[in-house]
């Protein structure tokens, strides 16, 4: 590093913009705001200018190429492609989103209450979170599907249950470092309950780490649905989402059928990428430790 | 000493996380409908069956004493039958387990030959174009499925150029998977491209880490040249804590196998949890289950003490 770039560094660290300032600094994060924003447009705003038939099959009309009254083309059972793209999206971003926050919340409670905890009951619920860790959540995902078939409800539930983990030990480490600073002792040699002094001043205090581990969670949950119901056991059909139209792509990619394969790959790799973007922008913003 | 005691309660705790791991995948055999009786009866066994079963196993008795029971069969080696295949789950695995091993570190290797030059040349050009260009197909790369990469790997291999097969090589041993080569391509590719991602990410932060440290502006000032100084001290220095960071790769390479088998038709034991997916058959599930977490705990494990021991300034793991 240059002395010339760490003057630059030094002077940032002295007046630290504000933190839009710092968010909007990084043009990805802000692209990745724009992508999101877009995407919620184009699924739910979308099928009020782009109205297609995502119920009824239409076996007239399968299979055909992009053209001017299909531009992405149909499916194997008639459906239109572009329209599919619409339904199924709702399906990843909201059940993305919901799972995504889901697990934060769960994981905050439990890193909190470890952290704060601490002694033997922070090891043994540590220990939980080691083992949930060890078990793969693609694995146990395809377990539980297999015992039961979830709804769309469940399978926001599920995905919350099985991916808790990181954002609770990253709560925890910032609730170590908040847990003996003076306002928390102060509070408690007042009389303040432990509840207390997590809701009034360990939560407050870790609300950048939450947030961002929120964000990385949302990309992770969205991903992680796309692998579940491409692999058939997620969403179930006449419902969709963007792994679920990927599940026929093998015979598709057989057949050259790109416009049935390429779309919803693409509308998952960009919206993952926008949070991870987001989650990167709101990290450095906030200054905070998340994922590498 | 210190390493010896920070050796013997991280190995505790591993044993601890592998008990909590066989606690909840016992918890899932008593939470199917029928609990383990059906496990072993099959889906054809009439109530009565079961009864007498449950009985028989002592499956009546008190749930701790049937986990005992269970941990016993564990430490048997004793996984359970399959439903469907009508074999010894732990026979079924041992048989796949090889061909999924052969994958995923062939994956590895090819990954990481290509992975640690380039996280390297980023580090050397850090913000220039290339390490941007790098920097953001990895970002696509991390947040690309696996199976749509795969997916457009087999249509313009198979379709557009038709230069290699979309089935990865079948057969029953490892020697028949490396019989035929050019089947392997596609799998091997669509398994290392994550794993590119990663660890160049890895690789460009733990060499721009060395190249901040005394002893390169030490070997500078000394007169040795930069060439020298990458190859002789930054890059061995920066090998060691990424090639740890495989061990905490170890889920991430078997959901990778779990795809790659089921994309290509490779008979590993990703396509063999997939195939007991779809079928509901539940002692295969967490069969291969329990041997992944093991799996990752060993991972974990190794990773933890090869970075303490490389870097004694790394403190402890966690709590």
């Amino acid at each position: 590093m240059s002395v010339q770039s760490a003057g630059r560094w030094g002077l940032v660290a002295q007046f630290p913009a504000p933190l839009r300032a710092r968010f909007a600094r990084n043009k990805l994060a802000v692209a990745g705001i724009v992508v999101v924003a877009l995407f919620f447009l184009f699924c739910f705003i979308g099928p009020l200018l782009y109205s297609t038939d995502q119920t009824h099959t239409d076996l007239t009309q399968v299979n055909l190429g992009p053209s001017g009254s299909h531009w992405l083309g149909t499916d194997a059972v008639g459906h239109d492609e572009l329209g599919r793209l619409m339904y199924g999206g709702k399906v990843s971003l909201l059940v993305g989103l919901a799972a995504g926050v889901l697990a934060t919340v769960i994981g905050t409670l439990w890193g909190s209450i470890a952290g704060y905890a601490g002694g033997w009951v922070d090891a043994v619920m540590m220990r939980v979170v080691d083992a949930g860790i060890a078990i793969p959540a693609l694995f146990i995902l395809l377990v539980v599907s297999a015992i039961t078939t979830p709804d769309t409800g469940g399978l926001i539930v599920i995905l919350g249950l099985v991916s808790w983990l990181v954002p609770s030990r990253l709560v925890r480490a910032e609730t170590l470092t908040l847990k003996s600073r003076d306002y928390v002792l102060t509070l408690r040699a007042i009389g303040g309950s432990h509840s207390r002094a997590i809701a009034r001043h360990i939560l407050p205090n870790s609300v950048s780490t939450i947030v961002v581990a929120a964000t990385f969670q949302v990309a992770d949950a969205i991903l992680l649905v796309a692998y579940v119901s491409y692999l058939g056991l997620g969403v179930q059909p006449p419902a969709t989402d963007w792994g679920g139209m990927l599940s026929a792509g093998l015979t598709a990619a057989y057949s050259g059928r790109w416009w049935l394969i390429v779309p919803p790959g693409l509308a998952i790799i960009l919206v993952v990428c926008a949070f991870n973007a987001i989650g990167d922008g709101l990290r450095d913003a906030f200054d905070v430790k998340g994922r590498g | 000493m210190d390493t010896l005691l920070y050796l013997t309660r991280r190995i505790a705790q591993a044993l601890v996380v592998i008990l909590i791991v066989t606690v909840v995948v016992f918890g899932l055999l008593h939470a199917l409908p029928g609990g383990p009786a059906r496990g072993i009866l099959g889906p054809q066994a009439t109530p009565q069956q079961i009864t007498l079963f449950n009985h028989d196993q002592g499956l009546d008795r008190p749930l701790p004493v049937q986990y005992l029971y269970y941990l016993r069969q564990l430490l048997h080696g004793d996984l359970g039958t399959s439903y469907t295949l009508n074999e010894a789950v732990s026979q079924l695995i041992g048989q796949r387990l090889p061909k999924t091993l052969v994958l995923t570190v062939l994956s590895a290797v090819v990954g990481l030959l290509l992975a640690l030059p380039l996280g390297m040349w980023q580090a050397v050009r850090r913000n220039k174009p290339a390490d941007y260009v790098i920097t953001t197909l990895s970002f696509v790369a991390y947040s690309t499925p696996v199976y749509f990469l795969g997916l457009v790997l087999v249509m313009v291999f198979t379709q557009v150029v038709r230069w290699f097969p979309s089935q990865a090589p079948q057969g029953d041993t490892v020697a028949q998977v490396f019989a035929d080569p050019v089947a392997l391509v596609l799998p091997v590719v669509t398994g290392a491209a994550s794993m590119v991602a990663v660890f160049s990410r890895y690789m460009r932060a733990a060499t721009l880490e060395n190249l901040s440290e005394d002893y390169v502006r030490t070997a500078r000032a000394g007169g040795s040249r930069q060439r020298a100084i990458l190859f002789r001290h930054v890059f061995r220095n920066s090998l060691t804590p990424v090639i740890a960071m495989l061990g905490y790769y170890v889920p991430v390479l078997f959901g990778g196998a779990l795809v790659v088998e089921q994309l290509f038709n490779y008979p590993g034991m990703g396509l063999l949890f997939w195939s007991a997916a779809q079928s509901s058959d539940y002692p295969v599930l967490l069969g291969c289950v329990l041997v992944i977490s093991v799996a990752t705990v060993v991972g974990t494990l190794l990773a933890d003490v090869v970075q303490r021991i490389v870097d004694p300034r790394v403190k402890g793991g966690t709590a």
